[in-house]
């Protein structure tokens, strides 16, 4: 009896560790295309050609880019407080990576006879599991910036902090109202109440709207991205930063894009669900295994999309002031947000009511 | 874990540092709640707590610039009258944890769903509404004064 236990146990682990495995592999490959893309998608916009050179299309580009950055002489600043100085890119990885414990990545899949969850952690508080780790990102900016010993990456940390903890503010509001229709936190019963019904973007596109524009807040990216204004700040909170920090201070942005994209997707866009196709139906003619193949593609698909519009708005956009900046976020789109939520509560009040007052 | 963080915030020679640590110990208190199960509490525990405050108290500390040199000598006196004020509390604290009857209560790890979302949130609006909703408006007195101080 306790032999099996242990045994049971022993493949749980094993199997949640491919699959984290499996998914930090894969959230680092995107990410690595994304780089690509976004020059891609640049020079497109720009009518230039990108990345040409290495291997077809430039496709080796981002491999040629990281081998440069490791190989890149590493300069610590010796004014620096040399640990925090490491400490700093180390957390906004860690806290890029940690999100992806909680989204639903597929169904299940079926694998020599044991059924495997396509998610790594089902808790039941999901969402606030990924504010909680959102929030935690601000440390690595803002202990990178002071432990450079600049006055401009302080400044550059400074505004990345307040600018990431006023818009976490809407966004978390924009949820609530989300979480009134959904009545769960966990990502699994989110995605599964919009499986072969309607997605919640059709109930919340206000909502969906400000979450969208947090997002792009969340991660620095343009018009938002007034912590790396160049022409204010000469570089940003990673100025004094080197080699492969700095590098990983630039990929921590783009796996914060792509979760962040993955985060949408999930909540407002049905997830891993494969529109205009019954799934169940599906399920039955294809098997289990490839049926998780499927919604996963989808889901890439819809993520692949959003990271398109990412790039699509950064290199349209021109960027904010700072004032501007914070007006949107609280005179702007925190009262948006409360008026959702009211909108919404009153709603779901009235229907569970029967629609009578 | 909590108790060694909190012990290197007090004796942290930098501010920062000391906020760090801090920061270390709410991580841990966290860890204390979700091991009583206490999912929902553990996380806002973060959120609000290391997520937010402590982020503004970094920036007070960070924009004040201290440093070893600048940091002004104190009195003897001062010194003194710090430890016996210390030692005061300490008294009054083991004073009161005396009289706590701590065998046969430990707190068994695992067990108990208050701490999850649906019973808490069940609990603070029926049985406790009242304190709930008085709280809430202490905080809203609390930011219409912030709002007051940064309009002057």
């Amino acid at each position: 009896m306790h032999s099996a236990l242990l045994a049971i146990d022993l493949f749980f682990v094993i199997e949640k560790l491919v699959l984290i495995v499996a998914i930090v592999s894969i959230s680092l490959v995107i990410a690595m295309y994304e780089t690509y893309a976004e020059r891609k998608v640049a020079a497109f916009i720009q009518d230039r050609r990108g990345p040409n050179r290495a291997g077809p299309f430039g496709l080796l580009q981002p491999l040629a880019d990281g081998l440069k950055l490791f190989m890149k002489e590493e300069i610590i600043p010796n004014t620096s407080n040399r640990f925090l100085f490491i400490l700093g890119p180390c957390l906004a990885m860690l806290a890029a990576m940690m999100t992806s414990a909680v989204i639903p990545w597929g169904g299940k899949i079926n694998f020599f006879g044991r059924e495997v969850n396509l998610q790594i952690a089902d808790i039941n508080i999901g969402i606030l599991y990924v504010f909680g780790v959102v929030s935690m990102g601000v440390y690595g900016i803002m202990i990178g910036g002071w432990a450079s010993n600049n006055k401009f990456s302080l400044m550059a940390a400074l505004r990345g902090a307040s600018q990431v903890i006023s818009y976490e503010l809407p966004m978390g509001l924009s949820l609530i109202a989300l979480l009134m229709l959904t009545g769960s936190l966990k990502m699994s019963e989110i995605v599964g109440q919009q499986l072969d019904s309607w997605y919640n973007v059709f109930y919340q596109p206000l909502g969906f709207f400000i979450f969208f524009v947090c997002a792009f807040a969340e991660c620095n990216r343009t018009p938002f991205d007034l912590p790396e204004a160049e022409n204010e700040l000469n570089f940003g909170y990673h100025q004094e930063y080197s080699s492969m920090k700095l590098g990983f201070y630039l990929f921590a942005e783009y796996i914060n894009m792509f979760i962040s994209s993955v985060v949408m997707a999930t909540l407002f866009f049905g997830g891993y669900d494969i529109p205009f196709i019954n799934d169940a139906n599906l399920t039955q003619s294809v098997g289990v295994n490839l049926m998780a193949l499927f919604q996963g593609l989808s889901l890439i698909i819809k993520v692949v999309i959003f990271i398109f519009i990412f790039m699509w708005v950064r290199w349209t956009i021109p960027r904010f002031r700072y004032d501007q900046l914070m007006n949107l976020g609280w005179k702007g789109l925190i009262p948006l947000s409360l008026i959702n939520m009211i909108v919404t509560a009153a709603l779901v009040l009235l229907k569970n009511n029967g629609w009578k007052f | 874990m909590a108790l060694g963080s909190a012990i290197m915030v007090v004796i942290s020679r930098n501010p920062v540092h000391s906020v760090l640590w801090l920061i270390v110990t709410f991580f841990a208190i966290s860890g204390h709640y979700i091991l009583m199960n206490a999912q929902f509490i553990g996380i806002v525990n973060l959120i609000v707590y290391a997520g937010a405050i402590m982020v503004l108290f970094l920036f007070v500390i960070m924009l004040m610039n201290l440093n070893a040199e600048t940091e002004p000598q104190k009195n003897k006196w001062l010194k003194l009258a710090g430890v016996v004020a210390g030692g005061c509390l300490l008294l009054v604290l083991v004073a009161a944890l005396k009289q706590a009857e701590v065998k046969g209560k430990v707190a068994l790890l695992g067990t108990g769903d208050i701490g999850l979302i649906k019973n808490l949130g069940k609990a603070l609006f029926t049985d406790y509404v009242v304190p709930f909703e008085i709280s809430s408006v202490l905080f809203l007195s609390a930011m219409v004064g912030a709002v007051v101080i940064g309009k002057k």
